[in-house]
């Protein structure tokens, strides 16, 4: 779960705003970027086990089997709109309308819970239809992979729901609005990985 | 706290609320027009197709949603480093194991 | 807040103000404010503070697994070799090759970084002092727990990059490679924390004209090694995270008999290990790009081509990882374009040697321990360079695969490239962090015997290797060593009293450090007529390193304060360097904000391992460790940069023990 500590950390560990920097941009934000790009491998890292073991299913269900593509549809779309009410959010917090922001951030916490839910919903489905965590080499990398993601979603629902917190009771440190953009980042970063997710895996047959 | 420095410098470069929409749609019919691909028989196009429309859907948030778009190039450099070396390794790995072919 | 006034006396005072945030983290705890004593150390957030401790940590595991290598070297000495068993030998290679990596050099190099960046590029602190302070917590817990094996089971035994099958449970039951694999984990999330912050710092904290081709080539190298870390630790974390839901959870990603790939593992080690070779070496790269000129009298030989063959390192090094493969089965294509690849990569090390020879040429030079063993490091890395060009053609390669030439080549690149730049560096830097001078008697004795006792027991290895003695053989016998010069049993002879020759040279260092320590030489300001920024400021330096930060206009910019030219051209001294920091002393900044102290990043830190325990032994302990991350996540998201006042006690004469503090 480390990545809560760097992102939460990040968004508040600084003591220099960003006028004074050297490049004129913000510490957390150049920071945040950065993180980003080094998530890119991460789940590169697990896309490439995966895409090398989709089609070793030993005598476990193959992925077509199992896979509800309009239900992934559905809470992919799901995924894609919590986006959009996080980016409402970014710019509701820049306009400094503590009201909006607020509902935005709950509005994009309880569709990204939707999503979680679907995902456990999705895994007890197939774990009755035979397709155990060892299963096989497939069900193994595809719990891996999709579960390395929802944790990410996870731990971006606890960071929208203790910002919520913290803006209302007025206990951010540091700028409230970078801090917003600053999940708003991560929130998007999450929502492109299952852009991918959702094409390479789901949308593609082994 | 009340607003500090940061707050009144930061200058909202992004899009209006109706621009956002405007994405979001477009992302929408997108992801349409890709899980049509699992019911309608899309030939030899269905594997270019879902690529690009993956990749569209990828710039567009990363573009518009992240403020890439509007932000400073640095931030785009160290992104899309990580990006494009995640994509070269990893391809590079897998034709190893004749992945593509 | 801690703000640092200067004062009429030169020892800075701390006073406080009024808070502009609300009060404590949590509510119940107060900041660590103490400027004495332990706590200064267990919640410092000062990266000179924390550089320090890095180093402590690294020099304690280089002793840790310098006892490894010795207890190698004296199995290996004579035939039927019994200090070891079989299974202990496999422990002590792989845990020898895992600490002097992970914990004994890239802990070291994180430490001049941590401590000289902020230094040389005129800054106060890095950009998250906080995650700063995490990442040394999280690497020295991380090693603690990778050791605590040797005490729960054995330690980890599948060799350092832990291929498939010796990684699973039927070749490894202990929990050895669990503990590795966790630990691994704890140390990487360190440098991935580590690098975003360093690459952040130095991106955004340069002192105003400091542009990127002015900085301290110590500096530009340590920017190219947290890019390389940046990115390369995501990667193993992957391969480690599939070996532990393999070995804990059931997953079969590299069971060849459950149909997995083993060359799988292969391929993300190395995409992670060949980057690593170079976050390895690029720092001492960088510090000896510092220590000659310096010693030589002369500017570094073209400044931009080290930069930019540093960078190209740094690039090309992510396209040569399958070399380490050859020998795997990857196919004539790849082996063909890795070997090219590889070959490339000769070319901007070359670059890099060409320059610091022509640093020399011409020097007035000025052999000080430092400059011995940099000087050092360009012989011997270039031995260790030269080698690995013969790995490069492929065919040779797979003669070699592992055999003893390969331990040879990466001894004289590890040990005669970054050891001795480290070493160099302790010499060259010593009298800026602690004020003292290291004993130059006593630094050229620990150079000779080092530089004796490398060659003894690495040189050795070539011949071994090439008569075929396999890497981690665990015994010889007689009858197998065969006859004449090249018998195997004379130069394991030689290569066992080599490492014993090396013990003596780390032991003079630990004396000169002892004795420089009891009673060392106080050191002059500028003892070296050193160049960079560094030096501009006293030995040691203030808690805020400089009193006014300086505008920087050149590259060597404190030489260019001490010296300029006259109507012929000639390099005169204008100014000494005291005056030079009196300069800035005389405009000192009125109102210095320095970041308070913390207790969470050693309280998150803490809830790793404890979570790793609880992965190998109880899932509801981890449960348990994940709640203390997130609380420390919380108090930490809640924490302001700068502690209130009312976290602060009066400053009442030795009486800080009286706060106790509470941590987690």
């Amino acid at each position: 779960m480390w990545f809560t500590l760097d992102n939460l950390a990040t968004a508040h560990d600084t003591h220099e705003d960003a006028a004074h920097t050297s490049t004129g941009l913000s510490n957390v934000k150049l920071g945040m970027w950065l993180f980003l790009g080094t998530e890119c491998l991460l789940f590169g890292g697990l896309i490439s086990t995966y895409m090398l073991y989709r089609g070793r299913v030993g005598t476990g269900p193959r992925p077509a089997q199992v896979f509800d593509i309009p239900f992934t549809s559905v809470s992919s779309f799901v995924l894609l709109m919590s986006s959009l009410t996080m980016v409402l959010a970014v710019s509701s917090a820049h306009k400094r309308d503590d009201k909006s922001t607020n509902l935005w951030l709950v509005i994009t916490a309880l569709l990204g819970a939707t999503f979680v839910g679907g995902q456990v919903y999705e895994f007890t489905a197939f774990y009755n239809e035979g397709m155990g965590f060892s299963t096989s080499l497939f069900s193994s990398s595809f719990y891996v992979l999709t579960g390395f993601h929802g944790v990410h979603v996870t731990v971006g629902l606890i960071m929208l729901l203790a910002l919520r917190g913290m803006l209302k009771n007025n206990k951010v440190p540091g700028s409230r609005a970078e801090t917003v953009e600053m999940i708003g980042l991560y929130w998007h970063f999450v929502d492109i990985v299952w852009i991918i997710i959702f094409t390479l895996i789901y949308l593609i047959p082994a | 706290m009340t607003t500090t420095a940061t707050d009144s410098h930061a200058t909202e470069h992004g899009l209006s609320t109706a621009g956002y929409v405007r994405i979001a749609l477009i992302l929408a019919a997108i992801t349409g027009l890709e899980v049509s691909t699992y019911y309608v028989d899309f030939g030899w196009l269905f594997m270019p197709a879902l690529m690009i429309m993956m990749v569209i859907k990828f710039v567009m948030v990363v573009s518009y949603f992240m403020h890439l778009k509007f932000d400073n190039k640095l931030f785009s450099w160290l992104f899309y480093t990580g990006l494009i070396l995640a994509v070269g390794v990893y391809c590079a790995a897998l034709a190893t194991f004749k992945f593509f072919g | 807040m801690a703000i640092i006034e200067p004062t009429a006396s030169s020892e800075a005072s701390i006073a406080v103000i009024p808070p502009a945030t609300p009060s404590s983290a949590m509510g119940a705890l107060k900041r660590p404010v103490a400027t004495k004593g332990w706590r200064q150390w267990v919640f410092t957030v000062d990266h000179k503070k924390l550089g320090i401790m890095y180093m402590a940590t690294a020099m304690f595991f280089f002793l840790v697994g310098g006892l490894e290598a010795v207890m190698i070297r004296m199995q290996l000495a004579l035939p039927n070799g019994k200090i070891l068993n079989a299974d202990l030998y496999n422990q002590m290679f792989t845990m020898h090759a895992t600490t002097m990596v992970f914990l004994f050099v890239m802990p070291m190099t994180a430490g001049f970084a941590n401590y000289f960046i902020p230094l040389q590029i005129g800054a106060r602190d890095v950009a998250f002092p906080r995650i700063n302070a995490f990442s040394f917590w999280a690497l020295l817990f991380g090693g603690l727990f990778i050791n605590l094996s040797w005490f729960l089971g054995g330690a980890a035994d599948g060799g350092w990059f832990m291929y498939a099958p010796n990684s699973g449970p039927i070749f490894s039951p202990s929990h050895g490679v669990d503990f590795w694999a966790l630990g691994l984990q704890i140390t990487g999330i360190a440098s991935l924390a580590g690098a975003i912050n360093l690459i952040v710092t130095i991106l955004n904290m340069r002192a105003p004209g400091m542009k990127l081709m002015r900085m301290p080539i110590f500096t530009w190298m340590s920017l190219v090694v947290q890019f390389l870390l940046a990115f390369a630790v995501p990667v193993i974390t992957v391969a480690l995270f599939l070996l532990s839901f393999q070995r804990n959870f059931g997953a079969t990603f590299f069971d060849v008999s459950a149909g997995a790939d083993p060359l799988l593992w292969q391929h993300l080690f190395w995409i992670f290990g060949h980057p690593e070779v170079y976050i390895l070496i690029l720092p001492s790269f960088g510090i000896i790009s510092e220590v000659l000129p310096v010693f030589s009298r002369k500017p570094l030989f073209g400044y931009p081509f080290v930069v930019f063959s540093g960078a190209a390192i740094g690039f090309v090094g992510w396209g040569v990882w399958a070399h380490h493969m050859f020998a795997s089965g990857l196919g004539p294509v790849s082996v063909a374009v890795f070997s090219i690849s590889t070959m490339a990569i000769a070319v901007p090390t070359g670059v890099k040697i060409v320059n610091w020879t022509l640093t020399l040429w011409g020097g007035k030079l000025w052999f000080t321990t430092a400059m011995k063993f940099a000087i050092g490091l360009i012989v011997l890395f270039t031995i260790g360079g030269l080698s690995g060009v013969t790995h490069s053609v492929a065919p040779s390669d797979t003669q070699q695969t592992d055999t003893y030439y390969i331990v040879a080549h990466f001894h004289y690149v590890l040990f005669g490239g970054a050891v001795l730049g480290l070493f160099s560096g302790f010499y060259y830097w010593w009298p800026k962090m602690f004020g003292k001078m290291l004993n130059e008697k006593l630094g050229t004795w620990n150079f000779w015997f080092m530089i004796i006792g490398l060659n003894m027991t690495f040189g050795p290895m070539h011949i071994l290797g090439l008569q075929g003695q396999p890497r981690r053989m665990y015994q010889w016998t007689e009858n197998r060593a065969g006859e004449g010069f090249f018998n195997l049993a004379f130069w394991n002879l030689i290569a066992s009293i080599g490492s014993l020759v090396l013990v003596v040279g780390v032991f003079f260092f630990l004396v000169n450090v002892f004795i420089t320590a009891r009673n060392g030489k106080v050191a002059p300001l500028d003892p070296w007529g050193a160049r960079s920024l560094e030096w501009m400021t006293s030995n040691p330096p203030k808690e805020h390193n400089f009193d006014s930060i300086p505008t920087v206009h050149h590259l060597d910019e404190f030489f260019h304060r001490k010296y300029a030219e006259d109507a012929n051209g000639q390099m005169q001294q204008i100014a000494t360097a005291e005056e030079v920091l009196k300069q800035l002393e005389d405009n000192a900044d009125t109102h210095i904000h320095m970041p308070s102290p913390s207790y969470w990043p050693i309280v998150i830190a803490f809830g790793l391992p404890v979570t790793a325990l609880g992965v190998i032994y109880s899932i509801p302990l981890a449960i348990f460790g994940g709640l203390i991350i997130l609380m420390g996540a919380f108090g930490w998201a809640l924490e302001p940069s700068t502690a209130p006042d009312t976290d602060f006690d009066p400053p009442s004469s030795g009486n800080t023990s009286k706060d106790v503090v509470h941590v987690g």
